[in-house]
């Protein structure tokens, strides 16, 4: 029970112990990310970049080229957003050593509001050719990315979450790209999510489970690469797919369970998720009810979904 | 030419009228790029990679080695010219500029071409991947000195300020940003009033001493004519000579877009133009190049 953001901060000053090419660049944000906790372990290797992002994205991807691995330090928006450019050229296009840790993703953002809420960074980072694209369910998956980010060559975005949230996984985990994880098992509808929306779905799986309705749950953490057999597999075995993502709908994991479904599996989809709108300042459990991402949300929604397919 | 020795200053002039045929010809036998841009470069890039920078063209890949980085992409087609003429690819290979499945890209593309330190072409970039490299460098250690080409329009960029800024922190001696200030950009700014300029458009930022901005975030400022090479070189090693003091070097060049042609020097249009078969046989007079695209 840690945030992703902790585990993220906690993983590097383990890894750098060993591994000395490991750097952690930031843009005036380490409080709130928690890479002052490697600016104390390795005061040499932690670069302040000030605030300026776009500057940002340029120095790792020099320091990428003469061997280092460095990681950024902001929040998901400034990148997919005011260093999107820089991202795309200088670390996707050239298929850059440099490593994105994007906090403070989603909606659940401790009231800052739409400014900083990025509800769209799925979307916009899945479209980059040969970038993963990676967003863990918990403090254990969130660090075995950060591990095997660390130890392979290529650019890499990983989503992380401010606020702390149950484990799905245990100690034993290991990261696999592309592979999809079946958490939960369901006869009647699969639940579809990906980032910390996986442990929500959990609980609404239960709700369920409690007026009759046998639902799984199917954890997407890497949103590129993907395993599409897998969740084609997955989808075949119920009767109505939906997708939930703290997240627009629009592109983002309802776009790939979509069009992965039509190519293989045509089939009827819900898109559960932010729809089509921004965020807003307010508590989580105010934005969770409002976008419907909330378990009792979830399961109320699934439940009427599910009724009209029997119609 | 001794091929084993660095050439004289005399030679470097030959060098430059062979790579400019080679930005005319080979845009004209393209269909489509630069021209005014890699003309008003080309004495620097000249003088940067046969005289300036530390480079293995046969081991483009040598860790030690001098890193440059053409910042104002848009000009790749000088600097694949000349890097032909050090020794990094045939120079007959530059007829596949923009031709598709190409090394030669619009842009320079690392990911192609050995020997490019950076991808760029999104102006505004490439000072923060120097930025970058020249911190990884002191921080293993390395000697070697990075050199990032911008032009004046791109100075316009926000973030070329944000990396004039970090790199001022850092004290990044070993870091030399050279401004190709040609004075005309692709549309440029409307004319005050009454106002006389080789175009019908003003300078990047009219008013605005870039000389003044870089020395207000700390750099070293040199100011140097761009075509004269024995400035452009003692320029260069300059900066590296000044390495140790900690600041990174900013050497502004006063250029002419378009230089070393009649019809191209100082015009607008020839930013980005074709040349006729007429303006290919005149640059071929001007330039002194034989049948052979030698120079005589």
């Amino acid at each position: 029970m840690k945030a992703t953001r902790e585990a993220w901060a906690e993983t590097l000053v383990e890894l750098a112990r060993t591994n000395p090419d490991v750097l952690v660049l930031d843009a005036d944000l380490a409080t709130s990310t928690k890479a002052d906790a490697f600016a104390r372990a390795y005061p040499e290797r932690f670069l302040e970049m000030g605030i300026a992002e776009q500057n940002m994205v340029g120095v790792a991807a020099g320091l990428a080229t003469v061997g280092y691995v460095p990681w950024l330090s902001s929040f998901a928006v400034f990148f997919t957003h005011r260093a999107l450019d820089q991202v795309r050229m200088l670390v996707a296009q050239t298929h850059s050593n440099v490593k994105i840790g994007a906090s403070y993703s989603g909606l659940l953002t401790g009231l800052t509001g739409k400014t900083h809420q990025d509800v769209q960074d799925l979307a916009i980072m899945r479209a980059m050719p040969g970038l993963t694209v990676l967003a863990p369910a918990d403090a254990i998956e969130c660090a075995a990315m950060v591990r095997w980010a660390t130890e392979t060559n290529g650019p890499v975005y990983l989503r992380l979450t401010r606020d702390a949230g149950p484990d799905v996984f245990d100690e034993g985990y290991r990261f696999e790209p592309g592979r999809v994880r079946l958490v939960r098992e369901g006869r009647d509808v699969l639940l579809v999510s990906t980032g910390t929306q996986t442990t929500r779905c959990l609980d609404a799986a239960g709700l369920l489970d409690a007026r009759g309705i046998s639902a799984g749950v199917l954890h997407v953490p890497s949103l590129k690469p993907v395993d599409a057999k897998a969740l084609v597999d997955a989808a075949r075995a119920v009767r109505l797919v939906v997708s939930v993502e703290e997240h627009t709908v629009l592109g983002g994991l309802g776009g790939l369970v979509a069009e992965i479904l039509t190519a293989r599996e045509p089939r009827r989809l819900v898109r559960v998720g932010i729809d089509d709108s921004w965020g807003e300042s307010a508590p989580n459990d105010f934005l969770l009810d409002k976008h419907g991402l909330s378990p009792a949300r979830v399961a109320e929604r699934v439940a009427r979904e599910l009724a009209a397919e029997t119609r | 030419m001794d091929p084993t020795r660095p050439p004289a200053l005399a030679d470097l002039e030959t060098l430059a009228r062979r790579g400019r045929w080679l930005v005319i010809s080979t845009v004209a036998g393209s269909g489509g790029g630069h021209v005014g841009g890699p003309l008003s470069a080309m004495d620097m890039l000249v003088a940067l990679f046969f005289r300036v920078l530390r480079v293995r063209p046969a081991e483009p890949g040598w860790p030690e080695r001098d890193r440059f980085i053409l910042s104002k992409g848009h000009s790749s087609i000088g600097l694949y010219a000349v890097m032909a003429m050090r020794g990094y690819l045939p120079v007959e290979e530059l007829k596949t500029f923009d031709k598709g499945d190409s090394r030669l890209q619009g842009h320079p593309d690392m990911t192609r071409l050995p020997g490019l330190d950076a991808s760029t072409g999104s102006l505004g970039q490439g000072l923060a991947v120097g930025l970058g490299i020249a911190l990884g460098s002191r921080m293993r250690g390395l000697g070697c000195h990075t050199f990032v080409m911008l032009g004046d329009g791109e100075c316009q960029e926000g973030m070329v300020w944000e990396s004039v800024n970090v790199a001022a922190r850092y004290g990044l001696g070993n870091l030399t940003a050279i401004v190709d200030q040609n004075g005309l950009q692709q549309y440029g700014w409307p004319l005050p009033d009454g106002e006389a300029h080789p175009g019908d458009r003003a300078d990047p930022w009219p008013g605005t001493r870039l000389g003044a901005a870089f020395e207000a975030f700390g750099w070293r400022v040199v100011e140097i004519d761009g075509h004269d090479f024995g400035a452009i070189v003692a320029a260069c090693e300059g900066s590296r000579g000044a390495a140790s003091d900690g600041r990174p070097t900013a050497i502004l060049a006063r250029t002419v877009k378009g230089k070393g042609l009649s019809f191209t020097e100082g015009r607008h249009h020839w930013h980005s133009r074709v040349a006729t078969p007429d303006e290919v046989a005149q640059a071929r007079l001007e330039l002194g190049i034989d049948e052979q695209g030698i120079p005589r």
